[in-house]
């Protein structure tokens, strides 16, 4: 795989440079900041080097999530997406997005991710290039001066700034422009290179991640464990979160745990986090992968330089807090924590455990389809099952080996995994198997709504935070709300006038697809066939 | 049913079943009481204090008043002391920021105690002499009934002594106040206008069809102008004749006329058409309060009628459409079942935020029995059911109970059981504020709004976007926000550090785990 995207990359690149080199030729020689007019910043060897992620098991195997998309069959976002949502939710950052208008006005203030306090990342900052700028190569200076502008009006901890493709292609120098800023202001600038034709929404997450690493982490030390807390017997730990990012603020409900375990979470990327913290990450005993691997170098770059253990969990899920809430114990090793830890756990299991009764005597039985990435694909599984319910198949699409083997050790051998999570596919899947409800991200919530079935959102762009303890309550809530609805005899019924011999079935429900013949086991073989010609 | 059924007081007592962060952490038990109470209807709630506080009924003075403002060059002479006439008058021009022809026989002193006929006969010989108008309604007020007025004998005395006016109409309707609300007064009034204009059918020799394109509308008063424009237009795509009585649609729908000022209707139902009523094919009655006109006029023409509750959400629309088909024979056009498809979609798209909804609703029993059913078909509960008097119909409203009192007790109703959205007219705005719960505007009057009478309800249009709104509504509630942590361990910012709440939470940091 990795050599296949190379390839692409270089003839990608061979193209892009000589672009550059007759554009640099036309340019005004207004340039005040840089003379070279070459190619800055990503290099086809870092990206290569990004792509090469010894800790994900996609590393060695063919799959979709580091492939190379395909044109007219792609889905998701690109590396100036994965970039952003990545680092937005850093709060009071002044993140400006050095482009023409579609990358910021597209994207800006859509994410559900909250802050305790500062709203500037709420703010959508943007260079708004124009026609002319681009012609006569004023985007540095433009870019100069949006810096200075953000500075002045928002006195923001530090200034993001995101490269993107337009700026990319007639080689603006924002490395260098982020630099001059940076001491010209004395506000720590930071150059986010991810423009979007680098790669997929994944890389991106990688670019900011590492970003992060090299410019931020270990930038100060933390501060000083607030008196009267630490205590002989009582040790105050510091961890920190990767790719976590606050949706709906559900983080909050896990917050009060750790502190009641003594356990300071010094950062998370990024969710409700301030540019300060970022900069004492390094400092952390142990840190969690969140749910996701798209920031797994992060947590293995931070190992590499400064020795942090780290594992992969989720909140997602009575069983799953309790394991992340474990794991941290466990790596962090101090035998009080151990002993506390146990008791919080048994305490407040025993609690939500009664409080969920209700719910599940409403759920139990309900069949799931469930579709979405990675871990969720089974973290979610046993958060549903905790619930009564039975998940009749889950996607993985960006799921490893190992996650694979979870899902089979909770759904047994015979658990249908979805590989193309293509409407038609998971339409179909969801009929075949009399599911009463779809679990999908936002974007197949239309799909779902379109074929008139139950459904709920479990990606970032929901409103209702499904983490902690207590997010059970919540998610149980949301799937009575759609699964228990009245609407769903009257929106799949036809209009009453037309009667039932004239053929047309436009108000019925969509029939079943005739592709579709043995459900996943023929959508797992298409995708087999897919990638063995790939 | 009182057995198994809480009670007013027990549920306010215990609204743990009903209430709580989680919103319908309801068992399966009270969702089968709740089924249960809305297969056998509400229990009725009846009014048992003194005082009406924050009054939600409107007279039945001003609903006979309302129904003559929908007859054509037709002018209500409202039989009482004026301010009967003058508190109305200010109410409608708030509620349609329209003048209002309105008279007054202006009892005083004298004509209260020594009877008031002449200034019946007075009034209405005035009125026509000045403005010649087609029609003149006598509204009574509380005075006048009480005081034990025969007006039919006074309008045979204006008969005697002015035949030059013979071709005026003049129809008495009895509507005290003290008896029904605004909803049952417009009722009345239009089954006195059937009953003095409508003729029957063996005299005036008309037959039912004879006429095979038009269709009467006995439209009640929960339609807004709007709403009775739709349904012109829905019934003009089925290419029928829509004949409504009143049509408040041609009189109050706001629109600009040549003429500078005019102390009559400037629109409404044309009187001759009243005599056409029985060559009609059908007749189509939109909310059940209006069932004694509609009796009385099936009764006089023969016409078969169809009848409605409501016309907003999918099934109502649905058998009325259907209808429309059948009476026309006529396809149903395109552009209706792309709406009824546009109407699915907003279900679906709406069903999330109006789903576990808690709305409380105060109106007269048609527009009540509307919203509260819309809102079961959403998956949305109305915990606070007020009308301001008993009517058969409550007893299809989708609610628990339904009380019969004012606003004061949409308030209490509202408190106890958890709304967090009400329902109702513009008096609403104070109680929505005390509660701290946003209000949706509907029902009479709406004086600190514009365009409040025209706004459409009904039909797959009018209900998508009330679905809307609704669910633009409870998304403003931010349900299920969670409120932010402020952990005491977190490296806060030299000027987010100080501060009450974060010393509060120092008491939970490490706080001792009990093994």
């Amino acid at each position: 795989m990795p050599i296949l995207f190379a390839r692409w990359h270089g003839l990608c690149f061979r193209v892009i440079h000589q672009v550059i080199h007759q554009h640099a030729f036309i340019r005004t020689p207004s340039q005040t900041l840089k003379p070279s007019r070459s190619l800055k910043g990503m290099k086809q060897k870092d990206i290569a080097a990004l792509l090469d992620e010894p800790a994900c098991e996609h590393n060695n195997k063919a799959k979709s999530g580091c492939a190379k998309p395909k044109p007219g069959a792609t889905a998701g976002g690109c590396a100036f997406d994965g970039a952003q949502i990545a680092l937005l939710p850093i709060a009071d950052v002044a993140h400006i997005i050095h482009g023409s208008i579609a990358c910021a006005g597209s994207a800006w203030d859509n994410r559900g991710t909250r802050s305790t306090g500062p709203t500037l990342y709420k703010l959508g900052m943007t260079t708004d290039l124009t026609e002319q700028d681009v012609i006569m190569g004023r985007g540095e200076k433009r870019l100069f001066h949006s810096i200075k502008q953000a500075i002045d009006s928002y006195d923001p901890a530090a200034v993001f700034v995101y490269n993107t493709c337009v700026p990319a292609l007639i080689g603006d120098d924002v490395d260098a422009v982020c630099k001059a800023a940076a001491e010209r202001f004395g506000k720590p600038v930071v150059s986010v290179d991810a423009a979007g034709f680098y790669g997929t929404k994944n890389l991106g997450n990688r670019i900011a991640g590492e970003t992060m690493v090299k410019q931020v982490c270990g930038g100060r030390e933390p501060d000083p464990v607030p008196e009267g807390i630490g205590r002989p017997g009582f040790k105050v730990h510091d961890v920190a979160l990767v790719g976590e990012y606050n949706i709906a603020g559900e983080m909050w409900r896990v917050m009060p745990l750790f502190d009641e375990l003594g356990i300071r979470v010094l950062c998370t990327l990024s969710g409700d986090a301030r540019f300060h913290e970022v900069q004492t990450m390094h400092r952390a005993e142990v840190n969690m992968m969140v749910c996701s691997k798209a920031m797994i170098n992060v947590a293995r770059k931070l190992e590499q330089a400064f020795g942090t253990p780290w594992f992969e969990g989720s909140f997602y899920g009575v069983a799953d807090v309790s394991r992340a809430l474990r794991d941290f114990a466990r790596l962090i090793g101090d035998p009080d924590l151990n002993t506390r830890t146990e008791a919080l756990i048994a305490r407040e299991e025993a609690r939500i455990d009664a409080e969920l009764e209700p719910w599940r005597e409403r759920l139990r039985g309900k069949r799931v389809l469930l579709y979405t990435g990675g871990v969720k694909s089974w973290s979610v599984v046993s958060a549903l099952q905790d619930l009564g319910m039975s998940v009749v198949a889950t996607g993985t699409r960006k799921s490893t080996e190992d996650d694979k083997a979870r899902i089979r050790e909770l759904m047994g051998e015979e658990a249908v995994m979805i590989e193309d999570g293509n409407p038609r596919n998971l339409l179909d899947l969801y009929r075949q198997q009399g599911a009463d409800l779809l679990v999908a991200g936002g974007r197949n919530q239309y799909t779902a709504l379109k074929a008139r079935i139950p459904f709920l959102d479990i990606n970032q762009e929901r409103e209702f935070g499904y983490a902690g303890y207590d997010g059970m309550l919540e998610l149980a809530r949301q799937m009575c709300l759609t699964i228990e609805s009245p609407i769903w005899a009257a929106v799949r019924s036809a209009p009453p006038w037309r009667s039932a011999g004239d053929g047309d079935s436009a108000g019925a429900p969509v029939a079943q697809s005739p592709t579709a013949k043995t459900g996943a086991s023929a959508v797992a073989s298409q995708v087999e066939t897919e990638v063995a010609h790939g | 049913m009182a057995d198994s059924i809480p009670t007013l007081a027990t549920r306010i007592a215990d609204p743990t079943p009903m209430i709580g962060p989680y919103g319908t952490g309801k068992s399966q038990d009270a969702v089968r009481v709740q089924d249960q109470l809305l297969k056998d209807g509400p229990t009725i709630i009846k009014r048992n204090k003194a005082l009406s506080v924050g009054p939600l009924k409107a007279s039945s003075t001003l609903g006979a008043t309302l129904a003559f403002l929908g007859m054509r060059r037709s002018i209500p002479m409202l039989h009482g002391s004026q301010g009967c006439t003058a508190f109305g008058k200010i109410f409608f021009i708030q509620h349609f920021r329209e003048p209002m022809p309105m008279q007054t026989t202006a009892m005083d002193q004298v004509s209260t105690i020594m009877g008031g006929d002449e200034s019946i006969v007075e009034g209405l010989a005035t009125i026509c002499a000045k403005h010649q108008p087609a029609l003149i309604g006598i509204p009574t007020t509380g005075l006048v009934e009480t005081q034990g007025a025969d007006v039919p004998r006074a309008i045979q005395m204006f008969r005697d002594r002015h035949p030059d006016f013979a071709e005026v109409a003049v129809v008495p309707v009895a509507s005290p106040d003290y008896s029904g609300c605004l909803e049952t007064g417009f009722n009345s009034a239009i089954k006195a206008i059937i009953d003095a204009l409508v003729p029957k059918a063996t005299a005036a020799n008309t037959r039912p069809g004879r006429r095979p394109r038009q269709v009467n509308l006995l439209t009640g008063s929960a339609l807004t102008t709007g709403d009775l424009e739709h349904l012109k237009d829905l019934l003009e795509r089925f290419r029928l004749r829509p004949v409504l009585l009143p049509d408040l649609a041609d009189s109050l729908d706001g629109h600009l006329v040549e003429s500078d000022y005019s102390a009559l209707t400037i629109g409404g139902t044309p009187l001759d058409e009243l005599a056409t009523l029985g060559d009609a094919v059908a007749t189509l009655v939109i909310g059940r309060s209006m069932t004694g006109a509609a009796d009385l006029l099936a009764e006089r023409t023969g016409v078969p009628d169809h009848r409605f509750d409501h016309l907003m959400g999918l099934e109502a629309m649905d058998r009325f459409i259907s209808t429309l088909a059948e009476i026309s024979a006529e396809p149903v056009p395109e552009r209706i079942e792309r709406q009824r498809s546009q109407l699915q979609d907003a279900m679906l798209d709406a069903h999330f935020s109006i789903g576990q909804g808690r709305f409380a609703i105060a109106a007269d029993a048609d527009l009540l029995v509307a919203f509260s059913q819309l809102l079961a078909g959403m998956g949305a509960e109305t915990v606070a059911a007020v009308a301001p008097v008993n009517a058969p119909s409550l007893a299809q409203v989708s609610a628990a109970q339904v009380k019969i009192g004012d606003l004061e007790d949409l308030e209490q109703l509202a408190r106890a059981n958890g709304a967090e959205v009400l329902i109702t007219n513009s008096h609403g705005t104070h109680t929505a504020k005390r509660l701290g719960i946003p209000l949706l505007r509907a029902g009479f009057p709406q004086f600190d709004h514009v365009g409040g009478w025209q706004r459409q309800w009904i039909g797959y249009q009018g209900t998508r976007q009330t679905l809307f709104d609704l669910a633009n509504i409870m998304l403003g509630l931010h349900k299920g926000e969670i409120a932010p942590y402020r952990s005491r361990l977190k490296q806060w910012p030299e000027g987010e550090r100080q501060g009450s709440a974060l010393d509060a939470l120092d008491a939970s940091v490490g706080k001792a785990v009990v093994v």
